[in-house]
């Protein structure tokens, strides 16, 4: 990667562990005895820690939002558009929290890792988590990093999740809450994608119940077929068909059924590049607690009773060609959040990518956080 | 401060949950909610009043009146509506007078007034639809499809039941002047009506 930092990246950063010991209760009824939460933070914490954000991220994220790890990296972290000096989640004005999930593949304690009972990885004994789950641990590690009020907690897709659940789970500890690209509840139409996702990672033969650790292998095709399937609902039709159209790879048909069209071997590309580095059952936990999320459920359907709890204000940010969540969705939790009488702001930004919209930082996207957070800044002194 | 900002917000008690159609760049509202401890949202579709609002705290909706309505929101939700200078630009003023009385208890309406005499003299004598300061457009790109007069608007509030409880007519710098009030269609050029239900105290 890049031989020098560019002037707006946070620049090297390097991921922190925590280690938990108090047991922290799951919805499903389980306990976690202790557990690990691998974080990356930028910025500093002012002194009376009023200006720390917290990032939540998406079903296959991870502590890893901005900046390089090294020189050597190709990429940097997954919200560096949006993270950095200058940037919308200034690192000039806020302290930046970012963390794996519980349950994640990547540090933290999920599936993957050893559980105590047995000496071996948990795989299908881990836990199913939910989002108010991960919004419980979240508030256990702003404790252990001395925050008792977030001025944000900003998230997109199962991030926005995070952060419409923290406005109800913890009112008073949170200022704003930024929901992006979002949801109040899947519909079945994103279960059904789920479950073939979940489908074929679980049929693989490989799968071995969820033991795969055990047998020293992973259940890769499924897996890759799984992202693959995934992948497709994240784009939109046009700009798959700007990206690719019907390109094919050589000249001409050959009448049979490798890939010959460029999106299927993009497609495959992404699948297997994902199966090697993300973890099968973390992949079916992160799917699950997509599923069950739908805060109105304890609340006979009714959203805006649900919202009733929260004390922060909104910024609810939806995109146009997002087939996934769409802007009817985001839509939805606004209207609750006006009929709750909560302060909320909204608008649909158009871009052309689909749910993929909210990584990529198009001007009316970028002005609108920009200048939101720059008011968030200035309401806490940052 | 703008002179119709001014009256307007005498209008506003401490408190008022406060609805504002077509909120621009959030000006009324940011001062409501300061000095008068307002809440409430504003309405917009210009992406870049949406972002100053955003920018100033001011909540802000993109939300379009004429495709998307107001349904979201529920009767007798707000204390106030308020549409300034933007009921001239809906497709049906009608039907959002009735809206705006649905979700509030009062409404005040601020627009143009097309009889001002300085429009009636230039239609009259040049034979081309008018412009002004308040009316800066030509005939082919104006957004104000719906203007009218004062006279019209309070003949249509005549006859839906709307009352009509002030009236403030002001010139094109929202200044009062002593013509105005004495010839208001002929002189004045913007004026400020708050209305209710006939029901309504």
């Amino acid at each position: 990667m890049p031989d020098s930092l560019p002037a707006d990246s946070v620049g090297i950063v390097t991921p922190q562990s925590y280690h938990f010991d108090t047991p922290i209760e799951l919805a499903c009824g389980q306990k976690l005895g202790n557990y690990d939460l691998v974080v990356e933070t930028y910025g500093e914490l002012n002194a009376d820690a009023s200006n720390a954000v917290l990032i939540c991220h998406a079903l296959s994220g991870h502590h890893h939002a901005a900046g390089y790890h090294s020189m050597e990296d190709r990429k940097p972290g997954w919200w560096d558009s949006c993270i950095g000096p200058g940037k919308p989640i200034d690192t000039n004005r806020f302290f930046v929290v970012s963390l794996n999930n519980l349950g994640g593949c990547h540090g933290s304690t999920g599936p993957n890792s050893e559980n105590p009972a047995t000496g071996k990885p948990y795989g299908p004994e881990f836990p199913v988590i939910t989002v108010s789950d991960w919004v419980q641990s979240q508030a256990v590690l702003a404790d252990r990093l001395g925050i008792q009020c977030w001025a944000a907690v900003v998230g997109g897709s199962l991030g926005g999740m995070q952060a419409l659940q923290w406005s109800l789970d913890y009112p008073d500890r949170l200022r704003h809450s930024v929901v992006i690209a979002s949801t109040p509840r899947l519909t079945a139409q994103n279960i059904a994608f789920n479950e073939v996702a979940r489908q074929a990672i679980t049929s693989d033969r490989e799968f071995h119940g969820g033991r795969y650790y055990d047998f020293d292998t992973v259940p890769r095709r499924g897996l890759m077929l799984a992202r693959m399937v995934g992948h497709i609902t994240y784009l939109s039709d046009a700009s798959m068909g700007e990206k690719f159209g019907r390109e094919l790879r050589e000249e001409a048909y050959k009448f049979g059924y490798d890939a010959e069209f460029q999106v299927e071997s993009y497609l495959r590309y992404q699948g297997e590049r994902f199966s090697e580095s993300f973890d099968a059952n973390t992949y079916l936990l992160m799917t699950r607690a997509l599923d069950y999320f739908d805060p109105a459920y304890e609340h006979d359907g009714d959203l805006s009773r649900a919202i009733a709890a929260a004390q922060c204000e909104f910024l609810v940010l939806s995109f146009s060609t997002d087939w996934r969540f769409t802007p009817q969705r985001s839509e939805e939790m606004v209207n609750a959040m006006i009929s709750a009488r909560k302060k909320v702001s909204y608008a649909e930004i158009d871009a052309p990518w689909g749910h993929d919209a909210f990584l990529i930082p198009t001007p009316r996207y970028t002005d609108i956080f920009t200048a939101y957070m720059d008011r968030v800044a200035r309401e806490v002194g940052a | 401060m703008r002179p119709d900002l001014e009256i307007i917000q005498q209008w506003v008690k401490p408190g008022h949950h406060v609805l504002d159609l077509g909120c621009g760049d959030g000006t009324l509202l940011d001062f409501l909610q300061r000095e008068r401890q307002a809440t409430g949202f504003g309405l917009e579709i210009n992406p870049d009043h949406i972002t100053t609002c955003m920018g100033k705290g001011v909540a802000v909706i993109e939300q379009n009146l004429d495709t998307q309505g107001l349904d979201n929101f529920d009767d007798g939700m707000f204390d106030i509506v308020l549409m300034t200078q933007a009921l001239q630009a809906v497709r049906r003023p009608d039907k959002v007078l009735d809206e705006m009385l649905r979700l509030g208890r009062e409404g005040i309406v601020t627009f143009p007034n097309f009889a001002h005499w300085r429009l009636r003299w230039g239609l009259a004598l040049s034979g081309r639809m008018p412009e002004s300061e308040a009316l800066p457009y030509k005939w082919y790109n104006t957004p104000n499809i719906r203007l009218c007069t004062f006279k019209d608007f309070e003949a249509l509030c005549r006859q839906k039941g709307i009352r009509i409880k002030s009236r403030r007519v002001v010139d094109g710098q929202h200044q009062n002047s002593w013509s105005a009030r004495l010839w208001p269609n002929l002189l004045g050029e913007i004026a400020i009506y708050r209305i209710t239900r006939e029901n309504e105290q």
